[in-house]
């Protein structure tokens, strides 16, 4: 890991290399065609949809920690951002439980 | 070891931004900029609810005949390439390169730009085809709720890339305010992380519910 030359903020944290920066670029590139390839290939039936959401997670994932630096900086902004997620995400679960998982 | 170079060895960084003497260690304003960006996760999550909440109980014509996935992948494409010029230029001004810093932040902002005027012909068309965002059905505002909020927040942020490129020509940006850079980075990843789930979750997702060959298996 290259270590800062500047950047007072973050002086005691190691970031990712340019070089790192464009694999993380090209391995994101590769996911979006295998998502848009999942969706033009029929063969998957309904296990397009977990298939999707792992494919979505991963790059969220990737531009969380490497990207954001949240594999970098110290844990309490992972926290942080996972908290509001969570809470996001049961928003979207509850909601859908409400109006189609209980005959709504 | 004389008095001098122990003095050099222990340097402290007690600069504002360096988090030196707060409780967590952290500036202040970076975790700011992480608690925002937990509550704009909330925020866009009851859009997306709200999204398929709507677009199940959507009457009339299929609306995902609009959507055109491949136009889409681009412009995915786009706003990922633009995560990375936006970390390149992050890198480049904390090693001191304030010029590779321009460079990077105009690349960004172009991109950025590329991904609205898509989105601004991708919006004109569907409204040549009927969709608008009030008085046509469910999915039609839905649809533009979401992804126009998105939009706004592109906007938002091509804004603020262009406002640190004036600031970089008539104040200078020095490698010790990288967390400038740093915090409108986060912001920018922040908006494309929220184009993932929208690609995947209204783009692949709702248009493969529609499709007649799942419908089938």
């Amino acid at each position: 890991m290259a270590e800062h030359t500047g950047g007072a903020a973050s002086a005691a944290h190691a970031h990712p290399t340019i070089r790192q920066y464009i694999v993380v670029a090209v391995i994101l590139t590769i996911i979006t065609a295998v998502e848009v390839a999942v969706f033009y290939i029929h063969w998957f039936g309904v296990f397009v949809y977990p298939i999707l959401f792992v494919l979505s997670a991963s790059k969220f994932v990737l531009v969380g920690a490497y990207y954001m630096h949240l594999k970098y900086d110290p844990p309490v902004m992972t926290w942080l951002f996972v908290g509001g997620l969570v809470i996001a995400t049961a928003t979207i679960g509850g909601l859908w439980a409400l109006f189609n998982g209980f005959g709504g | 070891m004389t008095a001098s170079h122990a003095t050099a060895t222990t340097h402290v960084d007690t600069s504002p931004d360096s988090g030196y003497g707060t409780t967590l260690r952290i500036s202040h304003r970076k975790l700011l900029m992480w608690a925002f960006l937990a509550s704009d996760c909330m925020f866009f999550g009851t859009l997306i609810a709200n999204f398929i909440t709507y677009f199940t109980r959507n009457e009339g014509t299929s609306p995902f005949t609009f959507l055109d996935i491949p136009y889409t992948s681009v412009s995915a494409f786009v706003l990922l390439m633009s995560s990375l010029t936006m970390v390149i230029a992050l890198a480049c001004i904390q090693r001191g390169d304030e010029i590779g810093m321009r460079i990077w932040l105009v690349a960004t902002a172009l991109l950025g730009s590329v991904f609205l005027g898509g989105q601004y012909f991708e919006f004109t068309e569907f409204y040549h085809k009927g969709m608008q965002l009030t008085g046509v059905n469910l999915f039609s505002s839905a649809f533009f709720t979401l992804t126009g909020t998105h939009g706004l927040h592109v906007t938002v942020g091509v804004i603020w890339l262009l406002s640190l490129v004036v600031v970089s020509f008539t104040k200078g940006i020095k490698s010790s305010e990288s967390l400038n850079v740093e915090i409108a980075g986060l912001y920018w990843h922040f908006v494309d992380v929220v184009w993932i789930i929208i690609f995947a979750a209204v783009y692949l997702v709702g248009n493969t519910m529609t499709a007649p060959p799942l419908r089938g298996g």
